[in-house]
């Protein structure tokens, strides 16, 4: 344990070395935000339109109430959006989309000498190949929920207009209402956002890179990567939420 | 030239290496051979800096490079090209990035000269018109050529291959081993190639290290190899009926 605890603060103290040439890890930052963001826009918008709409649907049965006015839906949609589903529930699946990508491909990198390639041409292999990893992942995340909040609310929006269980402008009333606090829960999802960025990539790049073995290994890693980053955003959204929510 | 000096290697207790002294000499083909698991690859980890040796220096010309802090031995690695057993080319480049590779990293050149110093070293080793194609798209052999190119992109003074023929039909194998041995002519590189396949013995060996469990057991050339009384050599030279029978 504390074993592995030292060979991952050695991987991210190895990362933050000068690079080599900039332009290289530049253009090296740029194919990780398309590899690791751009490409995950599709799962990430068609989990959160589902959500959105099942949300609604959900919510709007079970609080169906005279007492009770229509944007509530709404007003809960937003909440449990903003706070919990896309911040979380959208990390927990890009742990397994991108954990598992990046701890095949670096332990693919390791069991075919790639790595020592890198390291014998005399590249620093962390920096090059985990540093803009976890950089890009760090940029493009909190770009990645955003666009997940906005499928969140259309989602929702598509189910209201064609089932009409509630009506639409009451769905967008309750997703305007209480505005005030919007930047906080922004602010909250967005900071959550980035820790989890960096747990998924860097304990992704810790299994992918420091793996031994074969084919095998290569599998195990990835199914390692993706249940240890699960864990850790598990844990780190408890202390986070508690830490700023309360 | 390198040397290396009284070298030991253990892991887990395991004694891998124990106390080999060599030196590879500049402009010649120098082989490391052995069975499988008698350290050949290991010492040659130690050579290049991936594993530290437990005991022992190893020296680059006149340089310690065992004793060298990280960033001083990049210096030194700059001038190392390396030839892995399986290519070990970056799956996600083309044929022509994997060899500019080198040069973007550590050159200042410009983007044309790199080009042409690619299509220079894609040339040489005799792959020509693949440079848009990636690793998976080309022949095992076609690989091999491509990671010399990538070797010698830098004008290594240091050039190491490490079984550059394993998987290899015999014909293909005798064209690397040729381009190899020219190379080393050409650039007056000190080349150190990891083998046990005794056609590559008997073809390019001219400066031999024979290791036998992690041990020295002999040194010579392809000349000197036949005529070998060493039993642990003559057993791995003339394992096969063939040679048995040609010796006889």
């Amino acid at each position: 344990m504390i074993r592995n605890l030292g060979k991952y603060m050695y991987m991210l103290y190895h990362m933050f070395f000068k690079p080599e040439k900039f332009s290289v890890y530049w253009r090296r930052f740029l194919d990780e935000v398309v590899q690791l963001g751009v490409k995950s826009l599709f799962i990430v918008s068609l989990m959160s339109a589902f959500m959105g709409a099942v949300l609604v649907i959900q919510t709007a049965t079970a609080i169906e109430s005279a007492w009770i006015p229509d944007y509530t839906v709404g007003f809960t949609i937003k909440q449990s959006m903003l706070l919990e589903f896309c911040p979380t529930i959208i990390s927990l699946i890009l742990a397994g989309k991108v954990g598992s990508n990046i701890a095949s491909e670096l332990g693919t990198m390791r069991v075919t000498e790639q790595i020592d390639a890198l390291e014998v041409m005399g590249v620093n292999s962390i920096g090059y190949l985990v540093g803009p990893k976890i950089l890009a992942a760090l940029f493009i995340f909190p770009i990645v929920i955003m666009y997940s909040m906005f499928f969140g609310f259309f989602g929702g929006g598509l189910v209201c207009y064609f089932t009409e269980i509630i009506p639409v402008k009451q769905y967008i009333l309750g997703i305007r209402s209480f505005s005030e606090d919007n930047f906080v829960f922004i602010r909250y999802a967005l900071t959550k956002t980035i820790v989890f960025a960096f747990i998924i990539t860097s304990i992704s790049s810790y299994y992918g890179y420091y793996l031994k073995g074969g084919a095998l290994e290569v599998g195990k890693a990835s199914t390692n990567a993706v249940v240890y980053s699960s864990i850790f955003i598990l844990f780190a959204n408890y202390i986070l939420t508690q830490l700023m929510l309360i | 030239m390198i040397q290396v000096k009284n070298i030991s290697k253990s892991f887990s207790g395991v004694e891998i290496l124990n106390d080999i002294s060599f030196v590879f000499e500049k402009g010649k083909t120098n082989l490391i051979i052995g069975k499988s698991g008698s350290g050949k690859s290991v010492l040659t980890k130690c050579i290049v800096g991936l594993l530290e040796p437990d005991i022992g220096d190893v020296y680059y010309d006149d340089i310690k490079f065992s004793s060298l802090k990280s960033q001083d031995k990049k210096k030194v690695r700059k001038q190392i090209g390396m030839l892995f057993q399986g290519s070990a080319l970056f799956d996600s480049l083309s044929v022509e990035e994997n060899v500019a590779f080198p040069l973007r990293m550590f050159t200042k050149m410009t983007e044309e000269e790199i080009i042409e110093r690619v299509n220079f070293c894609l040339k040489r080793v005799n792959i020509l018109n693949k440079n848009s194609l990636y690793p998976s798209e080309i022949s095992g052999g076609m690989q091999k050529r491509v990671a010399i190119a990538r070797a010698i992109s830098m004008k290594p003074k240091y050039l190491f291959c490490d079984e550059p023929n394993s998987g290899l039909d015999p014909v293909t194998a005798i064209v690397i081993d040729e381009l190899i041995q020219e190379l080393t002519k050409e650039y007056q590189m000190t080349t150190i190639v990891i083998t046990h396949d005794m056609n590559s013995v008997l073809e390019i060996g001219e400066n031999i290290l024979f290791i036998d469990g992690g041990v020295k057991k002999w040194e010579g050339n392809k000349e000197e190899i036949l005529d070998v009384k060493v039993k642990e050599l003559y057993d791995f030279v003339y394992v096969s009926r063939f040679l048995q029978k040609m010796k006889k």
